[in-house]
This record gives structure tokens, C-alpha cells and sequence, in this order.
């Protein structure tokens, strides 16, 4: 996210990822330079222009001098820090993740309007995910079709919260919000209403454009014609940071 | 003929369209050249009714959803080195799996009972019985090599084939994905 204007005194440090030697911002996290330095790292819950969330897990890295992984999304860069992004561990971890998200709902991505244009569905591949190791959960979830332009389908949605936050710190409406625990843990409109009988959602479908998956989409898209796009999100952020 | 002996190949469709078979057909030309290399000993595509042993390779497309998916996966298992998962149905159920949310009863009167105006009756002679869970065929036998995609490209499936025939191990996800 760029810096919010008037910044106090902001020290530079050093650091090592990947074997690169880079420098950042102290106030900037892990995933943050990353990003700015092209080094790949997958993440579902992150998004440019929202509080951290750090619930998907993907972002795990390697810190030298510590066993314990850690949220690249939710870590701040410290000076002298040695960064591994993409060990085998790593990789079997994220992979594990992606294969979980998979088996705990139920996405079909070949009967999915956000099918070629989904991020689990990338993320998928690009962790090398072509089959699930656990059993599939087989449980039935909601779809809500109540509300008039959007859609919500519980089957895909990875619970990262994208949508709470944008509708949240973005939007200023607040309409969605989380219930429930573990597998029963879903995403809510107001206080559990259908969506269609919302008082505060404003319409303005900004949580459908930056749901990951074919979880929240436009009515009417078929297989494959829901297109996500989250230009918006980094020009209204910054202008909330500058106000 | 060449010195070195083919290598042996067989196929079948378990519960799914065809559509992966009809992307194997889809390879057009490469077929001329993949036969030079291979012998497809069994399919639907060729006219062997019974499963040879020592394959080399076997081929399986569709999810396990009866009794008759899972004794040709079984049998496929017994008689091939390297068993491919080719496409979606198989590598993780697919549209056959999404029945699994209701009771087999009910989808069987669904069909059979339900939606009929004439003579509403349960095939029970000549088709196999269906399982109560439609599974992945690696949820019923070991895989070797996953192949995803609704259906894999013609493109996909030569790059795994020309991986296994070269004997070495393909990486599917570097050309295909879940519902590609």
C-alpha cells in the first residue's frame, strides 16, 4: 500500500530474501516487499488496500533463526532479517492449504462462473495442487440469490474475509460480517438476513469484485463469464489514507 | 516395426461424458505419430472387449460412481505400471460427485420416478448399481499421475504422454488445471 502522506520519520532496513539483498521500510511487511520486488508469494486472504487479515496461511515463510513460520502478510520487515519464501516445506505446506480449502467446500471449477478467472483455482496450479489428498467433506452449503444484482454461494467461499473488509473500511457499511466456527463458519449480510432484505448494503458490489472465488458474482454470469476487477481497491485506499 | 517393443497402452471411461476421450481424439495428426510408439491394446476407441495384462500404462477417465466403476478401476489398478487419472470426473469427482449431497434414494427417484409420466420404474437388469458416494478414482485405488482439466487439452494430454513414453514423471500442473 503507498504511504500515507505526512509520514513521521521512517527508517530504511536491510534485509535478505530469497538471496536477494533488498532494502525496505521498517513499517512495510514481509509480503509488502516482496511484492515490490516481484517475488512470488501466494495469498488469498492479503489484498492490496485492506487491513491484514492473516487467516489463509499461504504467505508462510522461512525466517532464519526461528522454527516457527510466519505470516508474510502480517510480519513487519526488521533489519538483518533472512527470508526464505519458497522451500520445500514451504510448498508442502501451501500446498496442503490449497488441497484443504478444496475438500472443505465444494468447488467445481468446471461448472463455476468464475471458472478461468478464480484465484484458488490458480493457486491451484501454481502449488502444483492436480488432485486432493483427504476426502472430499461432501457437505451441502447455502446459496443466496435473494439479493437482486449479486449472488453469494457458500460451496466457494474460502472464508478469507475480503469482502467483510472491503464492505467495512472501504464501502463504510459494514452489511457483511463472520458466524459460526470451523466448518459451520460462514460469511453473513447484516445480522444473518438474506442478502436481498439488507438495509445497509448499498449495492455497490465492491465485495464481489474482490472475492477470490466464484463465492460472491454478479446474477446472470454462467460458466466461466464472471470476471473479477479490483482496480478500484488501491485508488480508493490511498485516497482514504490521504484524507 | 521398430526393434524396441511399444509400449502398451489401454483406456475406459467410468462415469463421465467422453469428453476427455474426445480431447485424446483431439490430438488429430500426433495420433499417427503416437501410434508409431504406443499400442492401444484396449478402449473405447478400439475393438478388444477384454483388459490385457502387463500394460504399461492405463488410461482412466470419470469419477467411481458403481459397482462396475470401481471393478474396472480395480482391474485397471492390477494390470498397469503407471494408472493416469485423465481429467476432471476422475481427479476429483466433478459434476458426477456433486450428487453426493443427497441420498442415492432420492436421486434414483429423481430420476427414475419423479421426473416419469409412463411406466416410472428402477432400472435394476443390465446396468450396474449405483454407490452411495461418487468418488475420485484415487479415493479407490493408487494413481500415479494426475491429469486435471474438464476436459485436458489435446495439448495436455500429448505433453503427458510424451513425459510417460520418454519415462519420465510429466508435471500436469505445468499445462492443465481444475476445470481448464
Amino acid at each position: 500500500m503507498p504511504p500515507p502522506a505526512n509520514q513521521p520519520n521512517i527508517r530504511v532496513v536491510t534485509l535478505n530474501i530469497d538471496g536477494q539483498d533488498l532494502s525496505a521500510r521498517e513499517d512495510e511487511t514481509i509480503i509488502e516487499v516482496c511484492r515490490e520486488n516481484q517475488i512470488p508469494i501466494p495469498s488469498l486472504c492479503y489484498l492490496e488496500g485492506l487491513s491484514v487479515w492473516g487467516a489463509c496461511r499461504l504467505c508462510l515463510v522461512e525466517l532464519a533463526g526461528q522454527n516457527r513460520l510466519l505470516a508474510a502478510c502480517s510480519t513487519r520487515v526488521a533489519e538483518g532479517m533472512r527470508i526464505q519464501t519458497n522451500t520445500e516445506r514451504l510448498q508442502r505446506y501451501r500446498r496442503t492449504i490449497v488441497e484443504l480449502l478444496f475438500a472443505e467446500r465444494n468447488h467445481v471449477c468446471s461448472v463455476c462462473v468464475s471458472n478461468g478467472h478464480c484465484e484458488l483455482q490458480w493457486l491451484a496450479q501454481r502449488c502444483g495442487v492436480d488432485h486432493v489428498r483427504v476426502p472430499y467433506r461432501q457437505a451441502s452449503y447455502q446459496v443466496d440469490s435473494s439479493h437482486e444484482m449479486f449472488r453469494l454461494d457458500h460451496d466457494r467461499c474460502v472464508l478469507c474475509t475480503r469482502c467483510v473488509r472491503v464492505c467495512d473500511e472501504i464501502e463504510g457499511a459494514h452489511t457483511w460480517d463472520v458466524m459460526g466456527r470451523g466448518s459451520d463458519c460462514r460469511v453473513i449480510t447484516d445480522m444473518a438476513q438474506p442478502w436481498g432484505d439488507s438495509e445497509t448494503c448499498t449495492s455497490c458490489g465492491k465485495c464481489v469484485q474482490v472475492c477470490p472465488t466464484g463465492a460472491l458474482v454478479k446474477q446472470g454470469t454462467s460458466v466461466g463469464e464472471m470476471v473479477k476487477d479490483q482496480h478500484f481497491l488501491p485508488i480508493l485506499a490511498r485516497r482514504r489514507h490521504t484524507i | 516395426m521398430s526393434a524396441s517393443p511399444k509400449i502398451r497402452v489401454a483406456t475406459t471411461w467410468l462415469d463421465g461424458c467422453s469428453g476427455c476421450h474426445m480431447s485424446f481424439l483431439d490430438m488429430d495428426e500426433r495420433l499417427i505419430e503416437l501410434i508409431q510408439q504406443v499400442d492401444i491394446v484396449y478402449s473405447p476407441l478400439v475393438d478388444a472387449k477384454t483388459l490385457p495384462d502387463h500394460l504399461d500404462v492405463g488410461i482412466l477417465e470419470g469419477s467411481i460412481s458403481s459397482e462396475e466403476d470401481l471393478e474396472k478401476a480395480l482391474e485397471f489398478r492390477r494390470h498397469c505400471r503407471i494408472l493416469v487419472s485423465l481429467g476432471d470426473c476422475a481427479v476429483n469427482g466433478n459434476v458426477p460427485a456433486m450428487r453426493n449431497h443427497f441420498k442415492l434414494a432420492d436421486v434414483i427417484n429423481r430420476a427414475y420416478r419423479d421426473n416419469v409420466t409412463l411406466q416410472p420404474q428402477i432400472p435394476s437388469r443390465g446396468v450396474p448399481a449405483l454407490l452411495s458416494v461418487v468418488k475420485p478414482v484415487h479415493g479407490v485405488v493408487g494413481v500415479d499421475v494426475f491429469v486435471p482439466g474438464c476436459p485436458p487439452s489435446a495439448d495436455a494430454i500429448w505433453y503427458v504422454l510424451s513425459e510417460l513414453i520418454a519415462g519420465r514423471r510429466p508435471d500436469p500442473s505445468s499445462v492443465t488445471r481444475f476445470g481448464a
